[in-house]
């Protein structure tokens, strides 16, 4: 007898908080039992998150092989300052995330939830980074400044934006012909990586949420401990995008 | 006592009405049910199969009659195209022309919905909804309402491939091949709505998957270690691990693959760089391993079946068990055997080789089954019918894909009709009779009614002989040279294109002899007993139909599922079916309170 059932046989009032009073769906035998096979359902879903990225790291590898001048010219033309301070975000994150489990399993629920909005912000600010000062200026030529160097929020550069995916391709400079290809596989890795970076986020505001209204304590954090899960792969799927895309001229 | 009164706590069948009209609906729609969910899941599939069926009809009824296009300089040095014949009840050369168009997008609609909405999803998601849990002894799947979500998402996902039929249609081919997929002008956004309409269904078969794999790993009952649960289980198992490691792989290739026709980010169009070979790796990576996602169910149905129908102890159980799981791991080593003609020589043997793999597991299994039947007490009705139907058809389909294995007879054969009659007798061969067998095999269990038999047997033998008259002469076909998704053809083939249109006519009146007996059961078919076969596994322990939660206690497994020769039947009645020597084992599973 575990913990969890004893707790089950108890009386449990309505001034009890949610998670106490938390059961099993119908068809467990206990609590413990759907945690688990929540957990492993949740490591084989991240399977094919990771079978899904796969198909991109894949794409990248045998491009990379056939144009390696294209991917040169790509990279170098990527500010790997952005991608650094992005990796320091997420890594962050994924330990504020990391904290904000073992608080909930310790039941210390307002550190739970400081680490789940800096998480949060966290992910904004990935997001704020990736599309303002690394997709826009590429994409349109239109640069984002905080310190209004020229006076304005946004300014142009002429003959630096253009580079976009496939036929989008339009930058002026270029060198090596297969550019469109390196800017294809850099827009749809990072894109898709960006979407789940967004799905995270919306999870753990979910979990915020829930977090504050008493669903989640210590004998009962499955969606917390699952979309830290995610949040972590999201992170890890970062770890390896940084280098082959900003670390390789 | 007082423990075991609340246990038996009084559960109506799960078909019972909730109420009026709307509230049933909205019970309906709503349902975690498993039993609700695999019965939907089988109507919806049903009705796509109807769709595709129609598809294929109109495609064969085409074939009837080549179009033969004969190409003359006109007096003043132009040319004049001169048609005879007909397609689509047409003959100028203007409609000809959209006449082909036509053609194209009908063969696409067969292809794409016959595999992507009816063989992936069709034993696991209706069949496997249904009895997995009942199998293990479970009230429900893992997760009862992510199982409503697949529902919903295959739904979606059929909806998008409708749609994109019904604006005008696609004509890709269901293999969506690079750079014609990326060009073809036939509808710009018609080709993205139908890859979407892919990908979405590629959602719902993972989410099945995973939620079957978990189901069997932690909802077992007591009692029931890995070698005590059913084949069916074991095989359903087998393709949910599939489905879930290969689908996602076909996902990221739709999805670039619709940006690239949206974006025209080039990764797949040579025209830009791209690799169009690159697409069919992604492709067959995922569509060669689903391909035993279709079989491997249909299999399990078939030792099920075939075990119980012929009242026998399934022979080399854990054969049988692991050969589902080296079916699975093998399969996604083949995949190469797609494209034979655009890698190296090296690559190819190699694939070669691999591909001749698969041979092995299948033909253990094939074994297995024919020595179970060796000496059992073999009852002929519909699903023993449609399990011999299957050892004859599968094993045709199987031997023929030994040729296409063959680099040397794959270079002839390829991109034939030999290519076309292969996969057709393992596809509605294995799979499509595989579903056949089991929704007459289940179909007491799932409705509570007992179907008319000699109907059924003789749709059965309707649909076996329609089956080879329509596919045998394609083998012929193909070995003389027919190639596949051609309209027209030279005059020499007509005869045999007539032989296999006229048997596609009795394939037709053979399901349609089956709608007509599945409805009259429906409405006016005995009632079922709880056990009509003297089956052993967990499923007849539970009424017919079932009840909401399944089982009134939770089952203990006392006995293997195929110990014929020492349990008792559970809810046993002479009168039901008779047994060889009465058995006197233990009677039935035992059951406790919770």
């Amino acid at each position: 007898m575990t913990t969890l059932d004893t707790r089950r046989d108890q009386p449990l009032t309505e001034d009890r908080p949610l998670w106490e009073r938390y059961k099993a769906a119908h068809h467990w035998r206990s609590a413990a039992e759907e945690f688990d096979a929540c957990k492993f359902g949740f490591w084989l879903f991240l399977s094919t998150e990771v079978l899904l990225f796969g198909g991109i790291f894949c794409a990248y590898a045998i491009f990379r092989t056939l144009y390696p001048a294209a991917f040169h010219e790509g990279s170098a033309s990527l500010d790997w300052r952005f991608g650094g301070l992005n990796t320091v975000v997420l890594l962050l994150s994924s330990y504020t995330m990391a904290t904000s489990i073992y608080c909930i399993q310790t039941g210390k629920f307002r550190r739970a939830q400081v680490n789940l909005v800096i998480t949060l912000v966290c992910g904004f600010l990935f997001l704020a980074i990736k599309g303002l000062f690394e997709y826009m200026p590429k994409w349109s030529g239109w640069f984002f400044d905080p310190t209004m160097a020229h006076g304005t929020l946004f300014h142009f550069v002429e003959g630096y934006g253009g580079k976009r995916p496939g036929s989008l391709f339009d930058y002026p400079f270029a060198v090596s012909e297969q550019m469109p290809i390196w800017w294809s596989v850099y827009y749809s890795g990072t894109a898709i990586h960006a979407l789940h970076v967004i799905i995270g986020m919306v999870l753990i505001a979910r979990v915020l949420y829930r977090t504050t209204k008493g669903h989640y304590g210590p004998s009962h954090y499955t969606m917390v401990e699952v979309s830290g899960l995610y949040w972590h792969l999201v992170d890890l799927i970062w770890i390896f995008l940084f280098p082959l895309l900003y670390l390789i001229h | 006592m007082s423990a075991i009164a609340h246990a038996h706590e009084h559960h109506g069948s799960y078909l019972e009405p909730k109420g009026g009209f709307w509230t049933t609906v909205w019970d309906w729609a709503t349902t975690v049910d498993h039993k609700k969910i695999g019965v939907m899941y089988l109507f919806a599939i049903l009705f796509m199969f109807f769709l595709g069926g129609m598809a294929a009809m109109a495609v064969r009824l085409e074939l009837l009659e080549p179009v033969r296009t004969v190409s003359q300089t006109a007096a003043d040095g132009s040319l004049v195209a001169v048609i005879e014949g007909q397609l689509f009840g047409t003959s100028d050369a203007a409609s000809i022309a959209e006449g082909n168009n036509i053609y194209n997008r009908l063969f696409t609609l067969h292809g794409a919905i016959m595999v992507f909405m009816v063989i992936v999803p069709s034993v696991p998601a209706s069949l496997g909804n249904f009895f997995l849990p009942l199998m293990l002894g479970a009230k429900d799947v893992a997760f009862p309402r992510l199982n409503l979500l697949s529902w919903y998402i295959y739904v979606l996902g059929s909806i998008f491939a409708v749609a994109a039929i019904i604006l005008g249609g696609v004509d890709t081919g269901w293999t969506f091949y690079t750079p014609y997929s990326t060009t073809t002008d036939a509808g710009y956004w018609r080709v993205a709505l139908m890859t979407m309409a892919a990908f979405i269904l590629g959602f719902s078969s993972i989410l099945t998957g995973l939620n079957f794999v978990v189901t069997v790993h932690k909802l077992r009952a007591p009692g029931m270690g890995w070698f005590d649960m059913p084949l069916f289980v074991w095989a359903v198992y087998s393709a949910a691990i599939i489905q879930v490691l290969a689908t996602p792989v076909i996902g990221i290739t739709l999805a670039l693959l619709t940006m690239e026709r949206v974006f025209r980010i080039g990764i797949f169009d040579p025209a830009l760089g791209g690799d169009p070979v690159l697409y069919q790796h992604f492709f067959w990576f995922y569509s060669h391993p689903v391909v035993y996602v279709m079989i491997l169910p249909g299999m399990g149905i078939i030792s099920d079946v075939l075990s119980v129908q012929s009242h026998k102890k399934i022979f080399g159980y854990r054969a049988i068990a692991f050969a589902s799981l080296g079916i699975a791991a093998v399969s996604f080593i083949v995949w190469g055997h797609h494209m034979f003609t655009s890698m190296s020589e090296l690559a190819s043997t190699v694939f070669s080789a691999l591909t001749f793999l698969v041979a092995i597991p299948t033909a253990v299994k094939v074994f297995n089954w024919i020595a179970t039947l060796y000496k059992g007490s073999i009852a002929i009705n519909t699903p023993m019918l449609y399990v011999l139907i299957f050892l004859f058809l599968f094993s045709i389909g199987g031997l023929t894909g030994l040729p296409l294995g063959t680099l040397s007879t794959d270079l002839h054969l390829h991109d034939s009709y030999f290519v076309v009659a292969h996969f057709h007798y393992v596809m509605m061969g294995g799979t499509i009779m595989g579903l056949m067998a089991g929704l007459h095999h289940w179909w007491p269990k799932m409705f509570g009614k007992m179907y008319h038999e000699p109907s059924a047997m003789t749709g059965a033998i309707l649909v076996f002989l329609g089956f080879n008259v329509t596919f045998f002469t394609q083998f012929f076909l193909g070995t003389q040279g027919m190639p596949r998704r051609y309209a027209s053809y030279v005059d020499g083939f007509q005869t045999l294109h007539i032989i296999s249109t006229v048997g596609s006519w009795m394939l037709l009146l053979g399901f349609l002899i089956h709608l007509f007996v599945f409805i009259h059961s429906l409405a006016a078919g005995k009632k079922a007993p709880a056990n009509p076969w003297g089956g052993l596994t967990l499923e007849w322990e539970a009424a017919s139909p079932p009840t909401e939660h399944n089982f009134d206690h939770e089952p203990i497994v006392k006995h293997g599922p195929y110990d014929f020769d020492t349990a008792r039947p559970p809810h046993w009645s002479a009168e039901d079916y008779p047994l060889p020597d009465e058995p006197a084992g233990p009677a039935g599973t035992v059951v406790r309170a919770h």
